[in-house]
């Protein structure tokens, strides 16, 4: 299953990587793109549907205007061109996750288009701004959901049959397709990545999605083809060569399987081509538990949908003074609101530079708007919940923690309730699903000890047990407290003050 | 595409047959060779329209000029599950049963 894997590094002395990445996103409407339904995650199956998504016979659909407008902000947030006139299209194909058996979707007028966005990645000579080029943003909407019953591995092949739940069909959805990204050589996973996290906090900004990777609203296509260094006779004179045959990965849904798909498939593409055989233009599935990619089907060219303008619907065309006053009311820009924090927080470059590649900038902007100090609110998700993302492979935002529980967190170890340690004990909880920091602290008996006889007994149970250290500390080597609040701490399972518990210690010897 | 050098449209056997592939009619070859001129014929027919139409005039996919009908997003009242799954030939666990799927996710 295991497909051969060319070393990265001797994949990029060969090859020159191309890279292009669709992202779909999920808006956050009440109602669905072109009927009423509700678009809740996570409603039982098959209750918010209507004759419209169901693709009924006589049912005629009418577009949100709000999901239009979102659509127009995404555009422009991504320095688009919005489009004068524009159509909607069928996209024809046969499978029940449709029930019209066509997705209306958007075909060669893209409501956006022309675009870009700067981001940055940290290259081998400190912090790299890379431009990403646009190609459209359009308007479609969702797919249900199917459940493939038989077989062992819940996927279509070797199921039974299969049952589809059409609540999510119809949701509005936006495809945003970045032009070939070249030139960024070994970087391009990095540039893979901080281009999705760049998009998931501009689309945060601008409040028009959930983009809860874990949930499916924002979901990641990857692109990727290879081209070989040493045939100087094809290149345009820039170090670029005519792009090679490219894979699309499909749905890559959390930060960190992009970064590793893109590396994976500079590999897999490596070695393919380097042992004389061609690389197929198919779609690919990414296993995020074993970090691979295998074949799907074999891409279908455009004209295999049929497309056709979709009768059912009139053409949009948004007046120019619209299209302004959005323009006007974007929230500021990626690189300007990063200043902007960093200047705010007091935070180092490298500082910045950790936050922003844990995708923890809205976290930590949200932590702070809840109450905690800047270097509280990053010391927890730099250094406490990052390391617990990395360790269990997930990502920061879908650890289950929320901003508010870290501002809670920070605000009762302010008050003294508890300390650093027993606070790790509280995101052990929250991890795990176990409630509040309040209930957390409550239910794992986790309050610091304010009992000063318990203190006091244990404070005087441990200079019994440590003679000599008491010895050295009345002789004055106060230095040498350490050990017996060490020791008082363990008694107490460290839920106590370990201020209180020194001065405990200073007043009873010196 | 097409070899054939007739001017106007047409459609090949081959054509024909990847079109009934994707829209899942199961065409005998006896069938295909029947109706792959007819279709020629049909095609040739509508496109004789492009004949009176001048570069001037863009197709038309809407009959009335109309643009930018919206509605405002506000969830309404849809169906309820029974309604919602009366149609189906077949369900379980509340969702549309139906055949193993071949081929793949879209």
């Amino acid at each position: 299953m295991n497909a051969e894997l060319m070393p990265y590094d001797e994949a990029l002395e060969r090859f020159d990587p191309a890279l292009g990445l669709e992202v779909h996103v999920e808006l956050n409407t009440a109602s669905k793109m072109f009927c009423g339904c509700p678009t809740e995650f996570g409603a039982p199956p098959n209750t918010q549907t209507c004759p419209t998504c169901l693709g009924l016979p006589g049912s005629m659909p009418v577009v949100n205007r709000t999901a239009v407008e979102s659509a127009m902000r995404i555009g422009l947030a991504l320095n688009c061109e919005i489009a004068e006139w524009c159509r909607f299209a069928r996209k024809n194909y046969f499978y029940p996750d449709m029930p019209k058996n066509f997705q209306t979707s958007q075909y060669d007028e893209p409501i956006a288009f022309n675009g870009w966005t700067d981001v940055v990645v940290e290259g081998p000579d400190g912090p790299q701004t890379v431009r990403v080029d646009i190609e459209r943003a359009h308007m479609e909407e969702d797919t249900g959901k199917s459940l493939h019953v038989g077989g062992a591995t819940g996927r279509i092949h070797g199921a039974d049959y299969s049952l589809v739940d059409y609540n999510r069909a119809g949701i509005p959805l936006i495809e945003i397709v970045t032009k070939p990204i070249l030139g960024t050589r070994e970087l391009v996973p990095l540039v893979a990545k901080a281009y999705v996290a760049q998009l998931r906090d501009l689309l945060l900004g601008l409040g028009v999605s959930d983009v809860r990777m874990e949930q499916g609203s924002l979901r990641c296509d990857v692109n990727l083809s290879l081209a070989p260094r040493d045939v100087g006779s094809e290149s345009d004179g820039a170090g670029r060569h005519a792009l090679g045959t490219r894979t699309e990965t499909k749905n890559v849904n959390s930060l960190r399987s992009v970064e590793r798909a893109v590396r994976y498939e500079v590999q897999r593409h490596a070695a393919v081509l380097t042992s004389g055989r061609p690389i197929l233009q198919e779609t690919r599935h990414w296993h995020e538990d074993t970090g691979i990619t295998t074949s799907g089907r074999e891409k279908s060219d455009a004209e295999d949908y049929r497309y056709f303008p979709e009768p059912d619907l009139v053409p949009v065309a948004p007046d120019r003074e619209w299209v302004e006053r959005l323009r006007a009311s974007l929230p500021e820009p990626p690189h300007e609101r990063r200043a902007r924090l960093q200047a705010a927080w007091g935070f180092t470059d490298l500082e910045m530079r950790d936050t922003v590649g844990a995708g923890a900038l809205g976290l930590v902007e949200e932590t702070i708007a809840a109450g905690a100090s800047a270097q509280t609110a990053r010391k927890w998700w730099l250094g406490e919940l990052a390391r617990r993302a990395n360790e269990t492979e997930t990502d920061i935002a879908a650890l289950g923690v929320t901003p508010a529980d870290v501002a809670r967190v920070q605000a009762l170890v302010d008050e003294g309730a508890i300390n650093d340690k027993l606070a790790r004990q509280v995101f052990d909880g929250l991890v795990a699903g176990e409630g509040t920091p309040d209930e957390i602290i409550a239910a794992r008996d986790l309050a610091i000890v304010s009992d000063e006889g318990a203190l006091s007994a244990a404070v005087d149970e441990a200079i019994a047990a440590n003679p000599d250290v008491a010895d050295k500390i009345r002789e004055g080597k106060v230095n040498a407290a350490g050990a017996l609040i060490g020791a008082v701490m363990k008694q107490m399972r460290g839920q106590a003050d370990a201020a209180r518990v020194r001065e405990l210690v200073l007043e009873k010897l010196t | 595409m097409p070899d054939s050098p007739a001017p106007g449209p047409s459609i090949s056997r081959d054509e024909l047959a990847h079109l009934a592939t994707l829209a899942r009619i199961d065409l005998s070859d006896a069938e295909l060779d029947h109706l792959a001129p007819q279709l020629s014929v049909i095609l040739e027919s509508v496109a004789s329209i492009s004949g009176v139409a001048d570069d001037d005039i863009p197709p038309t996919s809407h009959a009335l000029p109309l643009t930018n009908v919206f509605r405002a997003d506000v969830v309404v009242p849809g169906l309820t599950v029974e309604e919602a799954l009366s149609g189906a030939p077949e369900q379980e666990e509340q969702r549309f049963k139906v055949p193993r799927i071949l081929g793949d996710e879209q």
